[in-house]
């Protein structure tokens, strides 16, 4: 039974009648029946779409595993970098972690969503039931499945490489917390980039970031080892202060830090704030 | 049956800066517009796409894109411009028009995609913009181009859409019925322009909407493409479906529209059904080819009254009126008197294109 049979007379003449039943193909109901699916339904979909795109992006896959992975057994295994009593593993291994979340939660997300608003996507989308904050919502829960599998690896090679990290069970709040807040900062920054600069530009600048962000942002090296005036900018910016309240714990086996913490969050909200205002869709 | 209408609009305008013409949504295969006679009537050249983002004294393009739009004193120009139009439920309307014409800017104004600068938009009886959560699943949208995902598979895509809708049609049924099973497999950079559009129209339709938008969905579809593209627009019409297109395809239009809009430079200058739009006006018309600069103004002399002729193409000739054997005996008497030999003289019905090329003086690329 096609379409045609199950309906009335269409509502006026017309110089055609649809070719029924050719090779099968006439078995779609096209009679309206619009609805939107549910939320959950919807978020799902799209976290899942993201995330196999992430996955799927050789370069995202260099930037956010092969590269923090690679820092992480190249300075453990050539031990160029004098970290005091503490092995360099140990070192390292917070610096990294906070590395791969700016990667993911910043460079990969400005440069994809930045390319998605060039091609049109978010316009596209925009045009569905999928209302915005579901699609940031996906956004944000594929950053943080990427995330999660950058964290299992690394804690997996660090251990391989001898990481002894302080504190115990009782670093896994401090720890979650610090993620939490360096993700919402770095989102908030890539998301500012995305939505305000075109695709090229965010591409160049992501990685520009990116790059003095890993040099400054105490992820190979100490801020200590910084002159005093970078080292003060280096401290107000989010890559040194989720990795220097990432060692503050497991390193150090002490507390996140206020300061660390206090710096995330008025990151997070200035560029959040500042994302929601700005962002342009098309 | 009272008249219900989907679409009502009433008096829009929309400007734009000169400089912030809005581009074409993304690379088109200019390919697909083939060699189409251009211009004819020197500057007149509206089948030239706006070029954003350049100065406007120093590109063709930009200026006729300007000469298109009617620029106003201001320096803005008017895409639309004091635009009405309806569409009855379960119809389905073709804009039809040059590049630059205003039908793009006049359909993303009904998606809830750009804001109107004056008039009254009302879709399914609601607000565009105002109304866009309850809008959204009612119609369906499919973009001029892009959209989508670079690296997603054409399937991935579909299936995302149609996660977005709760009674959705089956996304493998959708593919395999505008031949696109073979690609579904295929990120979507790859695929070819025809198979771009077919997605395209498939996301529009896969969530059963009341009301589709198709912007030019038959752009660079080979014939094959064109035909089960129209196939399922005729589908959706006979399903109840209220199906608006743009185009300036004429054989499309006149095979699939119950109406036909046709806009030039931001402003509706015809309605009708392909049929009462071609029987308007003149009963028939001659054509001749005969070299170019002919004074017709002393063959009009040798004519009836209310007789037209003008020179097309250089070298072709329309002459529109009355055509019965005095005239045609009189057109070639004045051309034998005159010592011109008329050649491939020809008597024909008035198309949809003649319609158009006689209301707006451009012609259609196609």
């Amino acid at each position: 039974m096609t379409a045609a049979d199950t309906l009335g007379a269409p509502s006026g003449p017309g110089p055609y009648r649809p070719a029924a039943g050719r090779t099968g193909a006439g078995l779609l109901d096209l009679r309206p029946a619009p609805a939107a699916a549910s939320r959950a339904r919807m978020f799902a979909a799209q976290t899942r779409l993201e995330l196999i795109l992430t996955l799927r992006r050789g370069e995202s896959v260099l930037l956010t595993m092969i590269i923090p992975v690679g820092l992480l057994a190249f300075f453990t295994a050539v031990d160029v970098l004098p970290s005091g009593a503490e092995k360099s593993v140990d070192f390292l291994v917070p610096g990294v972690l906070a590395l791969a979340v700016m990667s993911t939660a910043f460079t990969g997300q400005a440069i994809a969503t930045g390319f998605e608003r060039s091609y049109g996507v978010l316009k596209r989308l925009g045009a569905t039931p999928l209302p915005r904050s579901i699609l940031l919502a996906g956004k944000t829960a594929a950053v943080l499945a990427v995330e999660v599998i950058q964290l299992v690896l690394l804690v997996a090679v660090g251990f391989a490489l001898g990481w002894d990290p302080a504190g115990g069970a009782g670093a896994v709040p401090s720890v979650l917390a610090l993620l939490v807040l360096g993700t919402a900062a770095f989102s908030g920054l890539g998301l500012l980039m995305a939505g305000t600069l075109r695709a090229e530009a965010t591409l160049a600048a992501a990685n520009g970031v990116y790059l003095l962000l890993l040099l400054i942002g105490g992820v190979v090296f100490p801020l200590s080892k910084l002159p005093g005036w970078l080292r003060a900018i280096a401290e107000v910016l989010p890559t040194a202060a989720l990795s220097d309240g990432l060692r503050d714990v497991l390193a150090d086996g002490s507390g996140p830090g206020v300061r660390n913490l206090v710096v995330l969050a008025v990151w997070a909200m200035v560029t959040l704030g500042l994302a929601a205002r700005t962002f342009r869709w098309e | 049956m009272a008249e219900i209408l989907a679409i009502s609009v009433t008096g829009l305008v929309k400007t734009y800066s000169a400089r912030s013409v809005p581009s074409r949504s993304g690379p088109r295969a200019e390919s697909s517009r083939g060699p189409g006679r251009r211009g004819r009537r020197g500057s007149a050249a509206p089948s030239l796409r706006p070029a954003p983002f350049t100065e406007v004294s120093t590109t063709p393009a930009t200026s006729a894109a300007s000469a298109g739009r009617g620029a106003s004193f201001d320096g803005r120009i008017r895409a639309v411009d004091n635009l009405s139009l309806s569409v009855p439920v379960g119809s389905v309307t073709a804009l039809l028009g040059p590049n630059g014409a205003g039908k793009t800017t006049t359909v993303e104004i009904c998606e809830g995609f750009r804001r109107a600068d004056a008039g009254e938009v009302r879709i399914l009886g609601l607000d565009p913009i105002g109304d866009a959560v309850a809008l959204r699943p009612r119609v369906g949208v499919m973009l001029q181009a892009g959209g989508m995902y670079p690296g997603a598979r054409a399937g991935e895509m579909l299936r995302l859409v149609a996660a977005h809708h709760r009674h959705p049609l089956d996304p493998a049924a959708l593919l395999d019925r505008l031949g696109l099973t073979d690609s579904a497999g295929t990120p979507f950079r790859r695929l070819s322009g025809g198979q771009q559009q077919r997605l395209s129209l498939a996301m529009a339709v896969v969530g059963r909407p009341e009301l589709v938008f198709l912007d030019e969905p038959t752009a660079g579809l080979d014939v094959a493409g064109r035909r089960t593209t129209w196939e399922l627009i005729e589908e959706l019409r006979t399903a109840g479906v209220t199906v608006v297109l743009t185009t300036h395809a004429m054989d499309e239009a006149e095979r699939l529209a119950d109406q036909v809009i046709i806009i030039n430079r931001g402003r509706v200058v015809a309605v009708g059904s392909p049929a009462e739009l071609t029987r308007g006006g003149a009963e028939g018309q001659l054509r001749f080819r005969a070299p170019t600069g002919l004074e017709l103004g002393k063959l009009l002399l040798a004519l009836p009254d209310g007789t037209t002729a003008h020179e097309g193409p250089v070298g072709h000739y329309l002459v529109q009126g009355t055509v019965d054997p005095q005239l045609l005996a009189a057109v070639t008497a004045w051309c034998a008197g005159n010592g011109v030999l008329a050649e491939d003289l020809r008597v024909e019905q008035r198309t949809l294109e003649d319609v158009f090329v006689e209301l707006t003086g451009s012609e259609l690329s196609s």
